[in-house]
């Protein structure tokens, strides 16, 4: 099961296998067993043991798709800075184990929904390189054709709904899926994700007491970065743990940087919500860019804490360890892994580039249901400048 | 796209002294002494002043410790302490509710809401709470201390939820009042006033003006009435209408058209809750045309209030109909903005076509 579900998903991210990947790839896949660093602690319920279940694939496959992850998100912050990025641009580097953690244990089936920071969850659901960069400079090849930008990437087939701006937004919408998901008896559940800043939502705990009256098979994820934008979560919170927050509901704190921890707990989380009803999971997880591009990311915390938490805590560095240790790669295959990574997402910069921008009267599609008719004036109103197709 | 460019290199400049059917009456227009600051900086002041002069005074919202997103509030945490200027955690309802509750033991509370998006959490405490505080209990208790600044409006790459303006909404509530600056100046001046008014206002202040437009800001304290319009450049052919950042471009707009002979009275509404009709009516009244341009949609904008209000007053005396040059009827937009603005060539346009009506 774990193994053709890893081929596909490298088959959409990665377009023809690179070669060191697919040669290392072709190994046996002996199963592996790995130590969470950390051990879990939980609330109202019993944490899972810190074993994981993994093997030489899943294991090659994280490290691949984290590198990429953290190439594309190093490669948008050059983007944003030549300007070909507008607009707002929210980078996920640092936090990629809990992308691709929650993916290795869940399907396609269960919904993910989540805030700004969405470009590496998006890739994690099947998302491709042109598609995110397209959508980045807002080209036409985008996947919210080119109309949503950097805060709105959606993936109606993997059930990744998306992508808000609004900060807390998502977390009752999350719940509304998962009751569809129940209802409709699709023994899928819905991960509601959002941070430590929007934790202080009003919303949030409506949502959650909705969730937890009728039993939906809702996770609501908190990926604690530490900072709201620029606010220390202890200057946020009177209580910062997130996974207790919850009262009546379970939770479980994970380690946000240990790929392997967030995929049990997700496995965990997974479990709990079809039986039993929501539960929250609080990832401990840093992210090394500012809040957005618009943000150096040092004004409210200092540079000896980011390298601090780069040196001792990095996820892709501690793949690579675990690659390493167990003898799946030499370190020499690895950086060749990486600089294929870097080519590959130079290759769909530039094919995202030279894709053209949305048609004008796009500008007036899809604000209601096609064929509704609506007319709208432009500038003057005497005189009917387009009808909403 | 010109209009683009022209937004980016704004440096205002209008007249110290007003003309027409209200003068403002202060002390601000008669002295041009200041310093040219920038519309933060401007407001900056105006807080820090507000602070002074007032002991029962707070400043608090998201980020404002440290000086806030766009820094205006600078200085304030250091000067008087974190107990009045203090962050709020990220829940705008709970920091709206909890700023009517401080202006109704007396206080004055300068609430901050970082983006004017971002207020509709709040929407309720306000249209519920606020403005209906003073009625509800027969005048025992009030609000009048709540001022709440939120940056509005495009800035050029804003997208959906950094750019709208929701004055609109507003002013559909009476109880509260709306006011929206166009200058670094007149946002000192009717910030003040704002603060000090006995009602609850929202003060929503054109995120483009903060770094770009500068101008000369008298440092004393001082205050710019409310409900007062200010027709800003006199003419006879044509009424033109509006508030905020539009107004530069308006200006422009009245350039151009000056040079094909049309001659255009600009009036800038300063407060749109309670607004000044007696100003626009008798401007209307002489030039018998009228124009309104706000970044808003179209349907349902303040434009078709004031539309409607002149329509009443000054039917006989109109030459063409009420033109609204406005956003369109799409959410506000990412790469397609420069479609979606009222531009100045748009207003030309509908300038050009009302007087030739």
């Amino acid at each position: 099961m774990a193994l053709s579900r890893l081929t596909s998903r490298s088959n959409t991210i990665t377009r023809p296998f690179s070669a060191v990947f697919s040669r290392l790839i072709s190994t046996d896949t002996t199963p592996i067993t790995i130590e969470t660093s950390l051990p879990f602690t939980a609330h109202l319920c019993d944490p899972p043991s810190r074993s994981v279940e993994s093997s030489s694939q899943e294991l090659l496959n994280f490290f691949r798709t984290m590198a990429l992850m953290r190439r594309m998100e190093i490669a948008a912050d050059s983007l944003y800075k030549a300007k070909l990025i507008r607009g707002f641009c929210h980078l996920y580097d640092g936090q990629e184990a809990v992308a691709i953690g929650m993916e290795a244990a869940i399907t396609k089936k269960d919904a993910i929904i989540t805030a700004y920071r969405d470009h590496c969850i998006f890739l994690g659901r099947g998302g491709s390189l042109h598609e995110v960069f397209s959508e980045l400079m807002g080209r036409q090849d985008g996947c919210s054709r080119g109309k949503g930008g950097s805060m709105h990437f959606y993936k109606k087939e993997s059930s990744f709904y998306g992508g808000h701006g609004i900060v807390g937004a998502q977390v009752p919408l999350g719940v509304g899926i998962a009751f569809a998901q129940k209802y409709s008896k699709e023994e899928a559940v819905t991960f509601a994700m959002y941070g430590d800043g929007a934790a202080n939502q009003g919303q949030l705990f409506e949502a959650l007491n909705m969730a937890a009256l009728w039993d939906l098979p809702a996770i609501l994820v908190c990926e604690n970065n530490h900072y709201g934008m620029g606010t220390a979560e202890w200057r946020a919170a009177k209580s910062p743990s997130y996974y207790k927050r919850g009262d009546y509901v379970p939770g479980l704190k994970v380690d946000g940087m240990d790929a392997f921890a967030v995929k049990q707990a997700c496995k965990f989380a997974k479990e709990h919500a079809l039986e039993k009803g929501p539960i929250i999971l609080e990832m401990d997880t840093y992210r090394y860019h500012g809040h957005s591009m618009s943000d150096p990311g040092s004004t409210y915390r200092t540079r000896d804490e980011i390298s601090g938490v780069r040196q001792e805590r990095d996820p892709i560095e501690r793949i690579k360890k675990l690659v390493l240790a167990h003898d799946l790669a030499t370190e020499k295959e690895l950086k060749d892994m990486e600089k294929e990574i870097r080519k590959e997402v130079d290759d769909a910069i530039a094919k995202a580039k030279d894709c053209p921008m949305p048609e004008p009267s796009e500008l007036f599609t899809n604000v209601y249901v096609k064929g509704y008719g609506t007319e709208t004036f432009g500038a003057d109103r005497k005189e009917v400048k387009a009808v909403f197709p | 796209m010109a209009a683009l460019l022209g937004r980016f290199c704004r440096k205002l400049s209008f007249p110290s002294s007003s003309h027409g059917a209200r003068r403002v009456s202060t002390t601000a227009c008669e002295s041009e002494t200041g310093k040219p600051l920038n519309l933060y900086s401007a407001i900056n002041q105006a807080l820090h002043i507000a602070l002074d002069t007032d002991p029962r005074s707070y400043v608090f919202g998201e980020d404002v410790g440290f000086g806030g997103v766009f820094r205006c509030t600078t200085g304030l945490s250091e000067r008087f302490g974190k107990n009045r200027v203090f962050n709020t955690p990220l829940c705008e309802q709970g920091i709206v509710g909890f700023g009517i509750g401080l202006a109704a033991m007396g206080n004055r509370a300068i609430v901050e809401i970082q983006f004017a998006d971002y207020i509709y959490p709040a929407f309720d405490q306000i249209v519920n709470e606020a403005a209906k505080f003073r009625y509800r209990s027969g005048n025992q208790f009030n609000c009048g201390g709540l001022t709440i600044r939120a940056p509005y409006g495009a800035v050029g790459h804003g997208g959906h939820y950094h750019s709208q303006s929701p004055e609109a909404f507003f002013c559909h509530v009476p109880g509260i009042k709306v006011v929206i600056p166009r200058s670094p100046r007149e946002a000192k001046g009717l910030l003040l006033s704002c603060i000090r008014d006995p009602n609850p206002v929202v003060f929503f202040e054109p995120k483009w003006l903060y770094r770009q437009a500068v101008e000369q800001v008298p440092e004393h304290d001082y205050m710019i009435p409310l409900s007062e319009a200010e027709v800003i450049r006199e003419g006879n052919d044509i009424t033109l209408v509006g508030w905020g950042a539009q107004l530069t471009i308006m200006e422009q707009a009245c350039l151009d058209a000056e040079k094909e002979g049309i001659s255009c009275e600009l009036i800038d509404l300063k407060t749109l809750l309670p607004w000044d009709k007696e100003t626009v009516e008798a401007s209307v009244k002489k030039t018998g045309r009228l124009l309104i341009s706000h970044e808003a949609p179209v349907t349902g904008g303040f434009g078709a209030e004031i539309s409607a209000t002149i329509l009443e007053r000054c039917f006989l005396k109109l030459e063409a109909p009420v033109s609204r040059v406005c956003g369109l009827d799409t959410p506000f937009p990412l790469v397609f903005e420069p479609f979606y603005m009222p531009t100045k060539n748009k207003i030309l346009d509908a300038i050009k076509s009302t007087v030739n009506y």
